[in-house]
């Protein structure tokens, strides 16, 4: 499968939220207003190129050959959660400005289920290197597309009438509900049509 | 005492309460049998973490908690993944990855991070019975509404010559596919949040209380 493959499979077909549901609690929790959205957005991407990156040579390289793929759960959340501390110090360092724009979100992102979920994926489906964090990337701008699109549409609807009960989560499932249905136009034969 | 555990099962569902765990119970509730099984998984980790959370919080250092507890979930996760693999193939292979995301299900580092940290063992027992029991019967409410109406059947367990399948007459010939999809998931889980809400303003209504805004419940 090519690059460009890969990326529309996880920006669009395979949708990491939208589709595989990945990544639902932030889509919902910090999808309110677009500011936090799009930052929230920006970090989790950062962080699942990385993420799988790493667990990738951490798998190949370590796991592998010492015969102790058992371990690859509590290997790999270790390394995210590491990897997120590691993250959060070298923007603290190098640009104070976005720190303190992610500043709480980033500690969060060690639950993403999105994060683990592309370390896992990328394992199973035996991707190279290159591979693999080209899927981390593209599944990382797929969660910053779904979260935004939803963010915006939230900020619409403060100022809507909604009935009680709905008001808050509710009315946020339903339209995350309507924009998966949107989102089921991409498929499979969209990318053959597309590289053939 | 008996609170401890009544309350995970409808006044702090999980799923539709706090809204806790909601990646994995929309990812695997297409089935009723996924239900039960990540169901399973669930309590099975929030009983272990639970007991070994509540019994090593005084050795535990304040500063590296979360890190511990993450570990103790992980190898959980672990032996549920390698259980689920050697007995239940099919079962381990229609979950696929969402076994191992049970280690970023919140509703696991939440109850070790809210309650078995503070509580003695009994008590942290009750907690996880509770919670994993309320967590699995939203899985099964969710993929029982998905299974009915988006196939027109009920998979459960296999045995002996039923092949637990049950086909709903009438449904099952023409039924609303879109329902089993991810649109689905959410449409579903969006009008029982709802429903639930308004059961909760109702009640609290009728004790007289102000009705308190229906918005309440942030995932988190």
């Amino acid at each position: 499968m090519t690059y460009i493959g890969i990326i529309i499979t996880f920006v669009f077909i395979n949708n990491f939220i939208l589709t595989q549901f990945l990544g639902l609690c932030p889509f919902i929790g910090v999808s309110k207003n677009v500011d936090s959205a799009v930052g929230m957005g920006f970090a989790v991407t950062f962080v699942m190129s990385i993420a799988s990156l790493t667990t990738w040579a951490i798998y190949r390289w370590l796991l592998v050959p010492l015969n102790l793929g058992f371990l690859q759960t509590i290997t790999f959340i270790l390394v995210i959660a590491a990897l997120v501390q590691l993250v959060e110090m070298v923007i603290q360092k190098i640009s104070p400005p976005l720190y303190k724009a992610l500043g709480i979100y980033l500690p969060l992102i060690t639950t993403n289920c999105a994060v683990l979920g592309i370390a896992l994926i990328a394992v199973r489906s035996n991707y190279n290197a290159l591979e693999s964090f080209v899927a981390g990337f593209a599944a990382g701008l797929g969660f910053l597309l779904a979260i935004m699109l939803m963010s915006t549409i939230r900020e619409k609807l403060d100022s809507e009438w909604v009935p009680r009960p709905f008001r808050g989560t509710p009315i946020a499932f339903i339209t995350g509900g309507l924009m998966a249905l949107a989102f089921m136009a991409f498929d499979k034969a969209l990318l053959r049509n597309l590289i053939g | 005492m008996i609170r401890e555990f009544t309350k995970g099962l409808f006044k702090e569902n999980p799923i539709f309460v706090i809204a806790l765990g909601l990646c994995p119970a929309l990812a695997v509730s297409t089935q009723v049998v996924n239900a039960l099984g990540m169901g399973a998984g669930v309590i099975f980790v929030l009983l272990g973490s639970n007991i070994f959370v509540s019994l090593l919080k005084n050795f535990i250092p304040e500063k590296v908690r979360i890190p511990a507890y993450i570990v103790i979930i992980a190898s959980f996760v672990t032996i549920v993944d390698l259980v689920m693999q050697a007995y239940s193939p099919s079962l381990s292979s229609s979950l696929g990855v969402f076994v191992q995301l049970i280690v970023v299900n919140c509703v696991i580092l939440g109850r070790a991070e809210a309650f078995a940290n503070q509580n003695t063992l009994g008590n942290s027992v009750l907690d996880a019975l509770g919670m994993g029991i309320g967590f699995t019967l939203g899985l099964v409410l969710i993929s029982l509404i998905r299974e009915v109406f988006g196939a027109g059947t009920i998979t459960i367990f296999a045995f002996g010559s039923f092949d637990g399948v049950i086909e709903i007459p009438g449904l099952s010939e023409s039924p609303a596919r879109v329902i089993g999809l991810a649109t689905g998931a959410l449409l579903v889980m969006g009008y029982l949040k709802g429903l639930f809400n308004w059961m909760e303003a109702k009640r609290a209504g009728e004790r007289g209380n102000s009705a308190s805004d229906g918005a309440g419940g942030s995932a988190a």
